[in-house]
């Protein structure tokens, strides 16, 4: 067994996780977390839809600011997908899909203000990134031979239409109706920034203590995500993409002499600005790499790594849960309704939520990631089991789990692993905004200081850490010739 | 020109020569035959041809590449898609112009499957699909007809009346086949292929079945 690869990269994983145990902040500080808990799930079994007006608009500008980031992601991450075999747009797309949405409305919330613009190009522009990558994997998978036989002289326009798209349109469609999906859950959590989506009514009546608003907003929003099938139709899709716009909301006028002031003179590092030129920018550079920088990416490193495994943990006990292979219709039924709930509701919303319960400590983070990402995985681990035939005389309860089943899905449950590993840091890094002293944490006090050329590089920096897992992760699913589908 | 002449023509795979050097005349209204025993090396020639002399011909690849999802007529049509500028092409992806439309149904109906006119190829039989990659090479109207196996997976009647059609609509062809009969009947010369060398190179009017056997 331990000589297995596969094993031991998972042990390797584990004893990480362990060792940054140890210098990791997990602790519940809030006097009395369960109590508090108990009255959050009390105001969502008693939700209270009717509380203020404003939850509709926010449900609506939720689903707005969703489609028109994503239908213009889309896009754009297309028509880059047909040149994406050039460096230059492969590390473009790098770049801008490793800086998470938050990131990018914190960004443009500088000198767009409180623009709907700001929503729809946080959305649209690491969407691009995604899509981008992930139609060139999709496109590169067709047949080629169809395109072999077309007789010479043919456009290449006509040869791409006919040859290409209509071999992969299937994939496509499914791909792009994953990420509204996803959309809807990062144009939600925008509103934690202050934009008038979902998460900026939750926050606001969790601050007031007013569970069961808060209930209603999230029990609408499960509701909306698991209808998609019924409202997300081919036939009303350009009905949404154009009507979407006029749905965003007024928001605030752009101040275009803030946009000049942001680019020539707020993101330019404060030595420059100040005339003390290159001299001046190294202690200025030592000092953010050695009290933000360094401190912002151990903290993000240990938590990623900690989440990881908490995830993989999560996971092979949830996918038994929905497994036919298991128990009966009703532990089936709740199982699903479980992993359905864990995987809608955006890490950030779960990890502001145990937040606000258990008190600031690295804790809610590792929960939440672990709930959100086992319960992707969960679910699709689970939904493989179901696709295989045990012989009749299999071992039955945990027997089976352990000698027939995880077996048998143990290279896909890493292969998942490994590729949600740069989404787990990605996502880590953004908590810091919740008060986790991860990256985010240190962009987030850059930004309130009014310091946006320390914000900047912090940015950066996180990008680049987000980069380098992502090359990591897939270098070790090549290494263990690990497989996955985009989809995930 | 219709007729060509190759020379040199060498394939390996893997490190080891599986085609020639060898050399094939064919001259304008010549019907060839490639025959021999699978892994002879005729699929392999055929390709060496296509790459020669891609410009002038139609081609019936053994794995058809047909565009599973789109529907029969677009298979067929995207014979003739250097024929038309791009707006006219995508506009018959959404909706096909009439006179594509009559003369595809024509050619369909010649191989006995009109009626399949808007399925989309992945939901036919085996049989079907092979018809539609002939049809395309019959749009597609090359003075030169390359095909491996075009009739492997057609029932009797059927794999006669296609090969009465090549017949008739491509003066000069090539045409890698395993059964001999039809060989014999529908190909005014015999090339037998053998460890990828021409064993045997002969009118068919001279040849009878039991002479090709021998290559087998």
């Amino acid at each position: 067994m331990l000589s297995s690869p596969t094993v031991r990269t998972s042990l390797i994983f584990v004893a990480v996780a362990l060792i940054g145990l140890l210098f990791a902040d997990i602790a519940i500080t809030a006097s009395n977390p369960w109590r508090d808990l108990g009255n959050f799930f009390l105001g969502v079994v008693t939700p209270n839809f009717f509380s203020s007006e404003g939850l509709m608009t926010a449900l609506l500008r939720t689903v707005a600011f969703a489609f028109v980031g994503v239908a213009l992601g889309s896009v754009c991450g297309f028509l880059l997908s047909l040149v994406y075999r050039f460096l230059p747009v492969r590390v473009f797309c790098a770049v801008i899909r490793a800086i998470h949405e938050l990131f990018w409305a914190l960004i443009f919330l500088q000198f767009f203000g409180f623009h709907p613009l700001t929503g729809v190009l946080a959305i649209a522009i690491p969407y691009s990134g995604i899509f981008a990558k992930v139609y060139s994997e999709i496109l590169d998978e067709t047949d080629p031979e169809p395109g072999r036989l077309l007789p010479p002289g043919t456009g290449t326009i006509a040869a791409f239409l006919y040859t290409r798209i209509p071999d992969c349109w299937v994939q496509l469609r499914t791909y792009t109706a994953y990420r509204l999906e996803c959309g809807l859950r990062s144009s939600a959590i925008l509103g934690f920034v202050g934009l008038p989506t979902l998460g900026f009514y939750l926050e606001s009546s969790f601050s007031q203590g007013l569970y069961s608003d808060a209930g209603a907003m999230l029990i609408l929003f499960y509701v909306l995500i698991a209808t998609m099938p019924l409202w997300v139709k081919p036939k009303l899709l350009p009905v949404y993409i154009l009507g979407a716009p006029f749905f965003l909301g007024e928001g605030l006028p752009i101040v275009w002499g803030n946009v000049e002031r942001f680019f020539t003179e707020d993101i330019v590092p404060s030595p420059l600005r100040n005339g003390e030129g290159l001299a001046g920018l190294i202690p200025w550079l030592n000092d953010l790499m050695i009290n933000e920088a360094m401190p912002g990416i151990w903290n993000t490193v240990i938590l990623t790594q900690i989440a990881l495994v908490a995830t993989g943990i999560l996971t092979s006990l949830a996918f038994p849960l929905i497994s036919n292979h298991f128990g009966g219709p009703v532990r089936r039924t709740s199982g699903h309704v479980f992993l359905v709930i864990a995987r809608s509701t955006p890490e950030y919303i779960l990890a502001y939520i145990l937040l606000q319960l258990w008190g600031p400590s690295m804790l809610p983070a590792v929960v939440a990631l672990a709930l959100h990402n086992g319960g992707i995985i969960g679910h699709l681990i689970g939904r493989q089991t179901n696709g295989i035939r045990l012989r009749p005389d299999a071992p039955t309860g945990f027997n089976r789990y352990s000698w027939e089943l995880v077996p048998r899905v143990y290279r896909s449950f890493l292969a998942f692993l490994f590729y949600r590993w740069e989404i787990i840091m990605r996502e880590t890094a953004i908590l810091g905004i919740l008060g986790i002293y991860t990256l985010g944490f240190y962009v987030d006090s850059a930004i309130q200081n009014i310091r946006f050329d320390r914000a900047m590089v912090l940015i950066l920096i996180t990008a680049l850490l987000n980069i380098g897992v992502d090359i990591l992760g897939r270098y070790i699913r090549r290494k263990l010739a690990l497989q996955t589908m985009p989809t995930c | 020109m219709s007729g060509f002449d190759l020379s040199g023509l060498t394939a390996s795979f893997g490190g080891e020569r599986v085609i020639g050097p060898l050399s094939l005349t064919v001259r304008e209204g010549e019907q060839v035959a490639l025959v021999g025993k699978s892994g002879a090396g005729k699929s392999t020639l055929i390709r060496l041809i296509h790459e020669r002399v891609n410009r002038e011909s139609s081609l019936v690849p053994q794995d058809l590449g047909l565009v599973n999802a789109l529907p029969v007529f677009h298979n067929v049509f995207m014979g003739q898609l250097d024929k038309h500028a791009t707006w006219y092409n995508t506009l018959t992806l959404i909706r096909p112009f009439s006179r594509n439309r009559d003369e595809v149904r024509e050619l369909l109906k010649a191989l006995g499957m009109a009626e399949k006119f808007w399925l989309p190829t992945a939901s036919l039989s085996g049989g079907q699909r092979q018809r539609v990659a002939i049809a395309r090479a019959l749009y597609r109207n090359a003075p030169v007809l390359l095909a491996d196996e075009p009739i492997s997976a057609l029932d009797g009647p059927m794999a006669h009346l296609v090969m009465a059609l090549l017949k008739e609509r491509f003066q000069t062809s090539i045409i890698a086949l395993h059964d001999v009969e039809m060989a014999l009947k529908y190909c005014s010369r015999i090339v037998g292929i053998q460890d990828g060398q021409v064993a045997l190179d002969e009118s068919s009017k001279r040849l009878t079945a039991s002479d090709i056997t021998s290559l087998y």
